[in-house]
C-alpha cells in the first residue's frame, strides 16, 4: 500500500498529540507545536489530494486490524483532502491575523490553553472531513462543540461567557438530535459505517419498511446539524459568540466550525442515506425555505445593527442560508454551488473579521460605526482588506462571492419549481448585502476633520498585513480561476456516491 | 483473674471514649473539631446593578416590564408555545417508536453480521473474554480515543472557566477554603482513613480486570477519582498536594494520554498496512492477556481518575 493512504489518518492523530502534549507547554512552545501542525496536517492533505488526482480513485483506509463493519474506516475523496487542506490555510492565516490581539484579550497563563483547543479543534474537523463511520462522526462532533465553546470563553468577561453557555446549550440540543437520529439509523439498518448504512437504506427503502421511522431520522440529523451551523431560526446564539470572542475564534468559528457541520451534513445526504431518498423526503423542500428566510432575515438584522463585529455575524447566518439554499435544491449544480460556497465564504468571512480588527483598534477600541468614522485611513491595510471583503459578499465580479452567487443563479434557473423564489430572494438578499456592506465601506472612508486616534503604520503590524494579503490573494484566486475548483468539487461529489 | 487498672490509665484507651461515646456524655466534635458558623455571604448593592447585564437593565427600563400588557402576553405566549412544543414533539417521537422495529426480534437488522462476528470471535480476535470491553478497545479503538480525549478537552474548558493565578489562589485559601464545613472532623477522616485504601485497591482491580469482568478504564478511573476526591475531602488539599498536586496531575495525564496515543496509532497504521503487530494477545482468562486492550486500560483509567479529581478540585478551588 502506498505511504500516501496514511497520511489522513496521520495527521487527526498529530493534531490529538499535539494537542496533548501542548497542555505541558509554555504559551510561546505551544505557539509553534501548533503552528508547525497547520502547516504539517495541510501539506499531508495537499499529499493526499495530489495522489488522489493522479490516481482518480478514492481510497479507503480501515483503523486496526479489522476490515470494513467491525472496526473504525477512514476515506479519502478528492472533496475531503481538498477540504481539509483548505481548512488548514484558513485555520493558519485566522491566528496569524489574530496574534496580536489575542494576547491582549487572554489571560497570559491560559494561552497555552487556546492552543490546546485550537489543536484539537483542527483533530476534530479533519476526523469529521474524512470519517467514513457515523459514531465516529459524533464522538468529533463533540470535541468540536466543546472545543468551540472553549475558544468563546476563554476571552473572559461576563458577554463572552453568557454567549458560551448559550451556545453549549444549542450546540448539545443539536449534538443530542443527531445522535438520535443515529441511535435510529442504526436500528434500521444495523450499521454504523457509512457504505453499509447506505446499502441497507437502499434495500429498505426499495422494500418500502420503516417510512415514517426513516423520514423522522432524517429530519432529526437535518434539524441536529441545522441548529448548530447556526441555520435561520436556530442562529439566536451566533451575534454573540461570534462578536465579543476574540478575534481569530470569531474567524475561526464562522469560517471553519460551522463549516464542518454543514461538510457532514452534505456526507450524510450523499453517503449515508443516498441522496435519491433524501431528495424524496421532502426535508430537502424544508431547509431550501429555511435557507431563503436565513437570506432575508439575517441581512435584515445585519442592517440593523450598530456594531460592526455583530454586523458581521449577522451577515453569517444569511451567508448559511445560501448554502442551505443550495442544498435544498436538490440538484447536483445546487449543491456543487452550497461547496463552493463553503470554501468562498470561509476565506471572506475570515478575512472580514480579521480586517474589522484592524479597523476598530485605530478607533479606540470602540465597535460602532460613529467612532469607525474614517478608520480606513488610519489603518490602511485593514480598510483595503475590508472593502475587498465586502465587494466579495456583496458579489463583485473577480472576487470569489461573484462566483457563488453565479452559480447559485445557475443552479436555480435548472430547477422548474424552485427557480422563482430563489432567484427573487437571491437578488434582494445582494441588494441587502450591499446596503450594509458598502454603508460600512463608506463610513470607513469618510474623512474626518478632528484626529482623535493615531494611526497604525506598516512596521507595527507586519504579520497582521501578511495575513490580510494572503486572504485577499485566496479570495481573488477563488474568483479568477474557480473553473478548476469546481470541476474538483464535481469529481469530489461524484466520488462521494 | 483481670487486674483492675487505675482510672488515669484507663481513660486514655479507646474503649472508654468509645463507651463514652456511646453514653452521650461528650460530643467527639465540641473541642476537637474547629467548627465556623456559616455566614451569608455580603453582596453590596452596586455589584448586584453591576452583575445584572446591561442588555437587561435596559430592557426594563425601556419596556417597564411590570406594567406593560403587551410584553406579559407575549411572555405568557412564548411559554405556552414552548409547551406545546415540547408535547407535540414528544407524542412524535413516541408515536414513531412504535413503527420501529421491535426489540428482541431475531429478525431486526441490528442483528446482522456485525454483532455476531463480535459474539462469535471476539474472543480468538481479542483475548477479552469482557466482549464490550474488546469491542470498544480493540475493534473500534479509534472512537474510543477520540471518546478520551472529549474527557482531556473538558478538562481544559473548566480550566480555562474556573482556574485561577497562583497568588490569587494562596490569598483565596487562606480566606474562605472550608467557610462552610468544619477542619479535621474526625468521624470523615476515621472513615476516610479506613476506606480510601480499599477504594484505591477496588478501583486499580477494576481497571487491570478490564479485560476479563465488567468494567475497565472508564469505570476503574471513576472509582480511582472517587477515592481521591473523598480523601481531599477528609483531609484537606494540603494533605492531598503531597502526592498529587498539579506537575503530578499534568505529568500522569500527558503520560497516559501519549501511551494511549502511541498503542493506538501502532495499532491502528500497522493493521492498515497489513503489518503484523507485535502485541501478544496472551491466554484468554490470564490478567496479562488482551492485546493492546490492558495497556489501553490503564490510561484510560488513568486519564479518567485525573479528570475526576480535576473537576473537583477546580469547581471547589480553582485549581490543583
Amino acid at each position: 500500500m502506498s505511504l500516501v493512504r496514511n497520511f489522513p489518518a496521520v495527521s487527526i492523530l498529530l493534531c490529538l498529540f499535539a494537542g496533548i502534549i501542548s497542555s505541558g507547554l509554555k504559551k510561546r512552545a505551544a505557539e509553534y507545536v501548533n503552528t508547525i501542525l497547520i502547516f504539517v496536517a495541510g501539506l499531508l492533505s495537499l499529499c493526499t489530494l495530489l495522489y488522489i488526482l493522479e490516481t482518480g480513485q478514492m481510497f479507503v483506509y480501515v483503523m486496526g486490524k479489522f476490515p470494513a463493519p467491525w472496526g473504525n474506516e477512514i476515506r479519502a475523496g478528492v472533496l475531503e483532502a481538498f477540504t481539509a487542506l483548505f481548512f488548514c490555510i484558513i485555520m493558519l492565516l485566522s491566528l496569524v491575523g489574530g496574534r496580536k490581539k489575542l494576547a491582549d484579550e487572554v489571560e497570559e497563563g491560559k494561552t497555552f490553553l487556546y492552543y490546546v483547543l485550537m489543536d484539537l479543534l483542527l483533530a476534530s474537523l479533519l476526523a469529521l472531513v474524512y470519517t467514513n463511520d457515523l459514531f465516529t462522526a459524533y464522538v468529533f462532533v463533540e470535541i468540536n462543540t466543546i472545543a468551540a465553546c472553549g475558544l468563546i470563553m476563554i476571552r473572559q468577561n461576563g458577554r463572552t461567557i453568557e454567549a458560551a453557555a448559550r451556545y453549549m446549550i444549542m450546540s448539545l440540543l443539536g449534538s443530542g438530535l443527531l445522535l438520535m437520529g443515529i441511535c435510529m439509523l442504526y436500528d434500521l439498518t444495523g450499521h454504523l459505517l457509512m457504505s453499509n448504512i447506505k446499502e441497507q437504506m437502499k434495500w429498505v427503502y426499495l422494500a418500502g419498511h420503516y417510512k415514517i421511522p426513516m423520514l423522522v431520522t432524517i429530519a432529526l440529523m437535518s434539524v441536529g446539524l441545522a441548529i448548530k451551523s447556526a441555520l435561520f431560526p436556530f442562529h439566536a446564539w451566533l451575534p454573540d459568540a461570534y462578536g465579543y470572542s476574540t478575534v481569530s475564534s470569531a474567524a475561526i468559528l464562522s469560517s471553519l466550525v460551522s463549516k464542518g457541520y454543514i461538510f457532514l451534513l452534505i456526507k450524510i445526504i450523499y453517503r449515508v442515506i443516498g441522496f435519491e431518498v433524501f431528495y424524496e423526503s421532502r426535508i430537502m423542500d424544508v431547509l431550501f425555505a429555511f435557507g431563503l428566510m436565513g437570506m432575508i432575515f439575517g441581512s435584515i438584522s445585519a442592517i440593523r445593527e450598530n456594531d460592526i463585529r455583530r454586523m458581521i455575524a449577522f451577515s453569517s447566518v444569511a451567508q448559511i442560508g445560501y448554502i442551505y439554499m443550495g442544498i435544498g435544491m436538490g440538484t447536483q449544480a445546487g449543491m456543487e454551488a452550497s461547496v463552493f460556497h463553503i470554501l468562498s465564504h470561509a476565506a471572506t468571512k475570515s478575512l472580514l473579521f480579521i480586517a474589522a480588527i484592524g479597523l476598530t483598534e485605530v478607533s479606540g477600541g470602540s465597535r460602532q460605526f460613529i467612532e469607525l468614522t474614517g478608520s480606513a485611513y488610519r489603518n490602511k491595510w485593514a480598510g483595503v482588506a475590508f472593502t475587498v471583503g465586502s465587494l466579495s459578499m456583496v458579489g463583485v465580479p473577480l472576487f470569489s462571492g461573484f462566483i457563488s452567487k453565479l452559480l447559485f443563479a445557475q443552479a436555480a434557473v435548472q430547477n422548474d419549481v424552485k427557480m422563482l423564489p430563489a432567484l427573487i430572494v437571491l437578488g434582494i438578499s445582494t441588494i441587502l448585502n450591499a446596503i450594509y456592506f458598502m454603508k460600512t465601506v463608506i463610513r470607513i472612508y469618510t474623512p474626518v476633520e478632528e484626529h482623535k486616534y493615531g494611526s497604525m503604520t506598516f512596521k507595527d503590524m507586519k504579520l497582521y498585513v501578511a495575513a490580510l494579503f494572503s486572504f485577499i490573494i485566496l479570495n481573488v484566486a477563488l474568483g479568477v480561476s474557480s473553473q478548476p475548483i469546481v470541476d474538483l468539487i464535481g469529481q469530489g461529489l461524484a466520488m462521494f456516491s | 483473674m483481670s487486674k483492675l487498672r487505675p482510672q488515669e490509665e484507663y481513660e486514655k484507651t479507646k474503649t472508654f471514649r468509645f463507651f463514652r461515646w456511646l453514653s452521650g456524655n461528650k460530643d467527639p466534635y465540641i473541642g476537637e473539631v474547629e467548627m465556623q458558623p456559616q455566614k451569608e455571604a455580603e453582596v453590596p448593592e452596586t455589584t448586584i446593578l453591576e452583575r445584572m447585564s446591561e442588555q437587561q437593565m435596559i430592557r426594563n427600563k425601556v419596556y417597564d416590564v411590570k406594567n406593560n400588557k403587551k410584553l406579559t402576553f407575549f411572555n405568557k405566549v412564548y411559554v405556552a408555545a414552548a409547551i406545546f412544543f415540547c408535547i407535540a414533539l414528544t407524542a412524535l417521537l413516541l408515536d414513531m417508536v412504535s413503527y420501529l422495529p421491535r426489540t428482541g426480534n431475531s429478525g431486526n437488522p441490528d442483528n446482522n453480521l456485525v454483532s455476531k462476528r463480535y459474539i462469535e470471535h471476539g474472543l480468538q480476535e481479542t483475548g477479552a473474554l469482557n466482549i464490550v470491553t474488546g469491542m470498544i478497545l480493540t475493534y473500534r479503538a479509534f472512537d474510543t480515543f477520540g471518546e478520551t480525549n472529549v474527557l482531556f478537552i473538558a478538562t481544559c474548558c473548566v480550566m480555562i472557566l474556573l482556574m485561577l493565578d497562583e497568588a490569587i489562589l494562596k490569598e483565596k485559601e487562606e480566606k474562605d477554603d472550608r467557610r462552610f464545613e468544619p477542619r479535621d472532623d474526625t468521624i470523615l477522616q476515621g472513615t476516610a482513613f479506613v476506606l480510601c485504601p480499599f477504594i484505591f485497591i477496588f478501583g486499580i482491580y477494576v481497571i487491570l480486570n478490564g479485560q476479563l469482568s465488567p468494567g475497565g478504564g472508564f469505570s476503574g478511573g471513576a472509582i480511582l477519582g472517587a477515592g481521591l476526591i473523598l480523601y481531599t475531602s477528609a483531609f484537606g488539599f494540603k494533605k492531598a498536594q503531597r502526592f498529587f498536586n498539579e506537575l503530578v496531575y499534568k505529568i500522569a495525564k500527558i503520560t497516559a494520554l501519549c501511551m494511549y496515543g502511541i498503542v493506538g496509532s501502532y495499532f491502528y497504521i500497522t493493521g492498515a498496512n497489513g503489518i503484523e503487530n507485535h502485541i501478544p494477545l496472551g491466554i484468554p482468562g490470564h490478567i496479562l492477556s488482551g492485546g493492546i486492550i490492558l495497556p489501553i486500560d490503564i490510561c484510560v483509567g488513568i486519564e479518567v481518575a485525573c479528570t475526576m479529581y480535576a473537576f473537583y478540585a477546580l469547581f471547589r478551588r480553582g485549581g490543583l
